[in-house]
C-alpha cells in the first residue's frame, strides 16, 4: 500500500501504519449485515424441504454466515415464504412478519409463494405473498432446487450492499409500518381494503 | 417361485407373512384384533354383500359399480356394528362424499377393511338429500373412533351434518367460511371453467389473467351486503370452550385415569396437598409455526403443570383444495398434483392415483413398468424413514446433527431420482400403464452401487449408533402408547399399526404390483410406543433394501429395455365410467385415492384417503398423560407430513 496516500495530519504509530483501512460506514455496516443473516426457522409446504436441504451438510447454508435458523421472529432478519400460501394461514404469516424486527427482508421461495403456483385457482389459496407483506427476492421453481435457493441469497446480498444508513426506512423518523392482519369472515378479508370490500358487497 | 412367472403365485396368507421379526417381544397384552374371518386375500367382496343383504333384508341393495347401498340412513349405525362385529371389517378405511347434483343427493360412501387380514375393502353408500336442514345422517364415531376426523371433512367440504360426531366444526376451512366449496355447484373466486382444458384459453384462447376477471381482483368472493367492520371472526369456533372444564374427553374411556405420574401426585393420600395447592390448568396453542410441528400444523394442548389433559388439533393450515382441482383437471394432469401431497414420497404416491385409473382403464403395466415403479417406490420408502428418524431424533433433543447425516445419504437416493426423472422431490415419473424414462446402463449401475454398498452402510451406521442409545431409548421407550385394538378403531395405518402388533401392511394385504414376486416380510413389533415405530421404521428399511436388491438382479433377465409403456402414449385418456378405491403402502401408511369417473376426460370425484391425517385420529389418546416435551415426540413418531394431512 502506498505510503504517500495517508499523508495527511493525523499522526499514525508505527505499529499500526499498514494496518488501517478506511471505508464509509454503509460499506462496513452493510457487510456485516449481508454475511450474518439470520433467516425465520419457518417452513410452509414442499419447498422447506429444499430448504432443509439448503442448509444441510451438502449445500452448506453455513457459508453465507446464514445458518443461524432462528425459531423466533422476534430474532429474525429474514422470512424465507418456502411454499403455498393458504387463505386460512397469511394472518399467522403477517402477523409473524410485523413481530419480526427491521431491516427484515422476505424471499418468495418458489411458484407457490411468488403467485399460487399449481394451486392458484384453488378456494384456499392466497395467489402469491406480495398480495400481504413486501417481497425482496423470487424464486421461480417447484420447489426450486438449493441452488436456486442460494442464489437468491446473493440477489438479496447484493441487495443490502446498495442500501445506505442515511436513506434505509428504519433509521427516520416515525414508527415501524405494521400489516394490519387479514381476517378470516365468509372469505380471507384484507383489511386494507375493508371500505372497498364493503362498497363493492353492496352491488353485487 | 420362478422369477417372472406369466402370473402371479397364488398369494401368501398375509397373517404367516406378518410373523414378527427377531428380537421382537410376545404381545404383553391379549390381542383384541378379531380374528380373520378367512386367512387368503380375499379377491372381492361379493360374499359379504350378500350376507349383508340378506341380514337386513330391505334395506340393502345393490349399488352401482361398487358396494351397496343402505337405504335408511337411520339404520347406518346398525349395519356398521355388524359389519364390524359380524364381518370383523374392524378397520374404517375410508369416509368420502360425492355430489350428485341432478340426483339432488350426495352420497357418503365408506370402505371398510379386515386388519390385518386385508383383502379388497368391503364399500357400503348412504345417501342423504342435498338441501340444508335435511343433509345429515348418523355418525360412525361409535363404532369406528377413526371416523372422527375424516367425517368432519365431509361435513366441511360437502355441508354433510353426522348427528353425534363428538366435535363436528370445519376442519380444513374454519368456522364461518361461506359455503361447501366441493360441491359441483359451488364456484371459487377464480372459476374460469367446469374441467380442463379451458375454453377460455384452448381453442378459443382469450385468456384473461385471474385477477382482473374477478371484481374482487383477488381469489375472494363475499356474500351481498357483507360488512367487514361489524363482522365477528371466530375461525376455530368453540375450541376452547370445549376444552375448559372436562377433565378427561378421549372418547370411548370415559373411566380412565387421565394423569399418570409418577410422584404419586394422583393418590388420593394426595388430595389434601392438591386442593391446598390449587392449580389451573392452561391453554397453549402449539403451532401453527413450531418448530417441532413438523409444518403448519396446530396442537391446542391443555396443560395441568406440564402433564397434557387434552388435545385438540387445528388442521387446514396448508388446505391447497388437491381434490377442486383435481376435479377440474384432466386424468393426466393429476399425476404431477400427487406429488405434492406427501412431498417426503412423490413416486409412492403417483403409484396409488396411477393403480386407480389402471385399474378402471383395464390397463395392464408392462413387467419393465413394474420392476422399476418397485425400484422407485422402495426407494422412497428407505428415502422417507431417513428423513422421518432423523427428524424424529431433533424431537427428541438430538439437535440437527443425525439429520444432517441422514439428509446426506437421502440426497444420494434424490440424485438418482434426478438423474431418471428429472427432479429431486417432484419426479412426475409414472403414466397410466407406464412410467416416463427408463433407467440407462449408468443409472442403473448407481443404483446398484447405493443398494449393494452404499446404503446397507448406512442403515447399519443408523442403527449402531442409535438404537442402543441411552438417551433415545430414556425417551422413547413407553411413550405414546396405544394398544392394538384403539389402533385399528382409529384408522391408524403403517409402521405405527404395525409397532403395535398388527402386521397390516396394504402390499401384503392388498397386493398391487409384483410385490408377492419377491421375497420380503413385514415388520412388526408389539410394544405400541415410540422406540418400537422407530424399530419398525429401520427393519423396514432392511425390508425394501431386500426389494430392490432382487428388482435390480433380475430386471434384466425378466424385461426388456425400454419397454415402460403398456398400449399407446396419449394424452387425453378417456376412463370408462366406474368407480374404484385405489390403495397403496406409502411409508406413512394407506394411502387411497377413491375415484368416480363419469366416462369424461376429468374425474368426477378425486378423493385422497391420506393416512397422515387418519393418523392424527389416534394422537390425543396418545399424548394424554404425558408430557409437554412428550407430546412433540410422539408427534415424531406419527411421522406426518402436512402436504398430505391438508392437502
Amino acid at each position: 500500500m502506498a505510503e504517500e496516500q495517508f499523508q495527511n495530519d493525523i499522526p499514525v504509530p508505527d505499529d499500526l501504519k499498514n494496518n488501517i483501512f478506511i471505508t464509509s460506514l454503509d460499506k462496513l455496516y452493510n457487510w456485516g449485515r449481508k454475511r450474518s443473516m439470520w433467516p425465520m426457522l419457518f417452513g410452509l409446504a414442499c419447498c422447506a424441504i429444499e430448504m432443509i436441504a439448503t442448509a444441510a451438510s451438502r449445500h452448506d447454508l453455513a457459508r453465507f454466515g446464514w445458518e443461524l435458523m432462528r425459531a423466533s421472529p422476534r430474532q429474525a432478519d429474514l422470512m424465507i415464504v418456502s411454499g403455498t400460501v393458504t387463505k386460512k394461514m397469511i394472518p399467522q404469516i403477517v402477523r409473524l412478519y410485523n413481530q419480526m424486527p427491521e431491516p427484515r427482508y422476505c424471499v418468495a421461495m418458489g411458484a407457490c409463494a411468488t403467485s399460487g403456483g399449481p394451486f392458484k385457482e384453488g378456494y384456499n389459496v392466497v395467489s402469491g405473498v406480495d398480495k400481504y407483506i413486501p417481497v425482496d427476492v423470487y424464486i421461480p421453481g417447484c420447489p426450486p432446487r438449493p441452488e436456486a435457493l442460494m442464489h437468491s441469497f446473493i440477489k438479496l446480498q447484493e441487495k443490502i450492499e446498495k442500501q445506505s444508513i442515511r436513506t434505509v426506512r428504519w433509521y427516520q423518523k416515525g414508527d415501524e409500518v405494521s400489516i394490519p392482519v387479514p381476517m378470516l369472515g365468509p372469505d380471507l378479508v384484507d383489511m386494507r381494503k375493508a371500505n372497498e370490500i364493503k362498497a363493492q358487497a353492496a352491488t353485487v | 417361485m420362478a422369477a417372472g412367472a406369466p402370473a402371479p403365485a397364488a398369494p401368501k396368507p398375509a397373517v404367516a407373512a406378518a410373523s414378527p421379526v427377531s428380537g421382537a417381544k410376545p404381545p404383553a397384552a391379549p390381542a383384541a384384533v378379531a380374528a380373520p374371518a378367512k386367512p387368503a386375500v380375499a379377491a372381492n367382496t361379493d360374499a359379504e354383500m350378500a350376507d349383508i343383504t340378506a341380514k337386513f333384508e330391505g334395506l340393502i341393495s345393490k349399488a352401482p359399480y361398487e358396494g351397496v347401498f343402505i337405504n335408511d340412513p337411520a339404520r347406518l349405525v346398525e349395519v356398521a356394528t355388524y359389519v364390524r362385529d359380524g364381518l370383523h371389517f374392524s378397520m374404517l378405511s375410508s369416509i368420502t362424499a360425492v355430489d350428485y347434483p341432478k340426483d339432488g343427493v350426495i352420497e357418503v360412501v365408506y370402505h371398510a377393511t379386515r386388519v390385518p387380514s386385508g383383502g379388497k375393502p368391503l364399500c357400503f353408500k348412504v345417501r342423504v338429500p342435498r338441501e340444508d336442514g335435511k343433509c345429515s345422517m348418523p355418525s360412525l364415531c361409535g363404532v369406528y373412533p377413526g371416523a372422527e376426523f375424516q367425517e368432519r371433512e365431509a361435513y366441511d367440504l360437502y355441508g354433510v351434518r353426522f348427528e353425534g360426531n363428538p366435535d363436528l366444526r370445519r376442519i380444513l376451512m374454519w368456522e364461518g367460511f361461506a359455503g361447501w366449496p366441493m360441491r359441483k355447484d359451488w364456484k371459487e373466486a377464480y372459476f374460469e371453467g367446469e374441467t380442463k382444458p379451458f375454453e377460455t384459453r384452448w381453442p378459443a384462447g382469450k385468456h384473461e389473467l385471474a385477477e382482473e376477471r374477478v371484481p374482487w381482483q383477488d381469489n375472494v368472493t363475499f356474500p351481498k351486503d357483507f360488512d367487514p367492520f361489524s363482522y365477528t371472526s371466530k375461525p376455530d369456533g368453540n375450541i376452547y370452550e370445549s376444552m375448559t372444564g372436562n377433565r378427561n374427553s378421549v372418547q370411548g374411556f370415559p373411566d380412565a385415569p387421565v394423569v399418570v405420574d409418577a410422584n404419586g401426585m394422583n393418590q388420593p393420600q394426595a388430595d389434601e396437598f392438591m386442593d391446598e395447592l390449587k392449580t389451573d390448568e392452561i391453554i397453549v396453542n402449539m403451532g401453527p409455526q413450531h418448530p417441532s410441528t413438523h409444518g403448519v400444523l396446530r396442537m391446542v394442548v391443555k396443560l395441568d403443570g406440564e402433564t397434557i389433559t387434552d388435545l385438540k388439533l387445528a388442521l387446514g393450515y396448508l388446505h391447497r383444495n388437491h381434490e377442486k382441482i383435481g376435479e377440474r383437471n384432466t386424468w393426466l394432469h393429476n399425476i404431477p398434483y400427487t406429488d405434492r401431497l406427501d412431498y417426503i414420497c412423490g413416486l409412492a404416491n403417483e403409484w396409488g392415483y396411477v393403480l386407480g385409473v389402471e385399474r378402471m382403464m383395464g390397463i395392464t403395466p408392462t413387467p419393465r413398468v413394474e420392476y422399476l415403479r418397485i425400484l422407485m417406490a422402495e426407494l422412497t420408502r428407505i428415502e422417507s424413514h431417513f428423513w422421518s428418524i432423523g427428524f424424529l431424533l431433533n424431537d427428541v433433543g438430538a439437535f440437527f446433527t443425525p439429520a444432517l447425516y441422514f439428509i446426506t445419504e437421502r440426497d444420494f437416493i434424490i440424485d438418482l431420482f434426478e438423474s431418471v426423472a428429472g427432479s429431486r422431490l417432484m419426479c412426475n415419473y409414472m403414466r397410466f400403464g407406464g412410467v416416463s424414462r427408463d433407467f440407462t446402463e449408468q443409472q442403473l449401475q448407481r443404483a446398484h452401487e447405493l443398494a449393494f454398498e452404499r446404503l446397507p452402510r448406512a442403515i447399519d451406521e443408523l442403527d449402531h449408533f442409535l438404537t442402543e442409545n441411552d438417551i433415545l431409548k430414556a425417551r422413547c421407550i413407553g411413550v405414546g402408547y396405544l394398544p392394538a385394538d384403539r389402533s385399528v378403531a382409529y384408522s391408524l395405518t403403517g409402521p405405527c399399526l404395525r409397532a403395535a402388533g398388527v402386521g397390516y401392511d396394504v402390499r401384503k394385504a392388498d397386493p398391487y404390483g409384483y410385490y408377492e414376486r419377491f421375497d420380503w416380510d413385514v415388520p412388526v413389533r408389539y410394544n405400541a410406543d415410540v422406540y418400537d415405530r422407530y424399530l419398525v421404521r429401520v427393519q423396514e428399511m432392511r425390508e425394501s433394501l431386500k426389494i430392490v436388491q432382487q428388482v435390480l438382479q433380475r430386471m434384466s433377465k425378466d424385461t426388456k429395455v425400454g419397454d415402460i409403456q403398456a398400449g399407446k402414449k396419449a394424452y387425453n385418456h378417456r376412463v370408462p365410467a366406474g368407480q374404484t378405491y385405489a390403495r397403496v403402502e406409502t411409508p406413512k401408511g394407506e394411502l387411497g385415492f377413491y375415484l368416480v369417473s363419469d366416462g369424461g376426460q376429468n374425474p368426477y370425484r378425486y378423493h385422497i384417503r391420506s393416512s397422515s391425517f387418519i393418523n392424527l385420529n389416534s394422537l390425543k389418546e396418545m399424548t394424554v398423560g404425558y408430557k409437554v416435551a412428550d407430546s412433540v415426540v410422539i408427534l415424531g413418531s406419527l411421522d406426518i407430513v402436512l402436504g398430505e394431512v391438508d392437502r
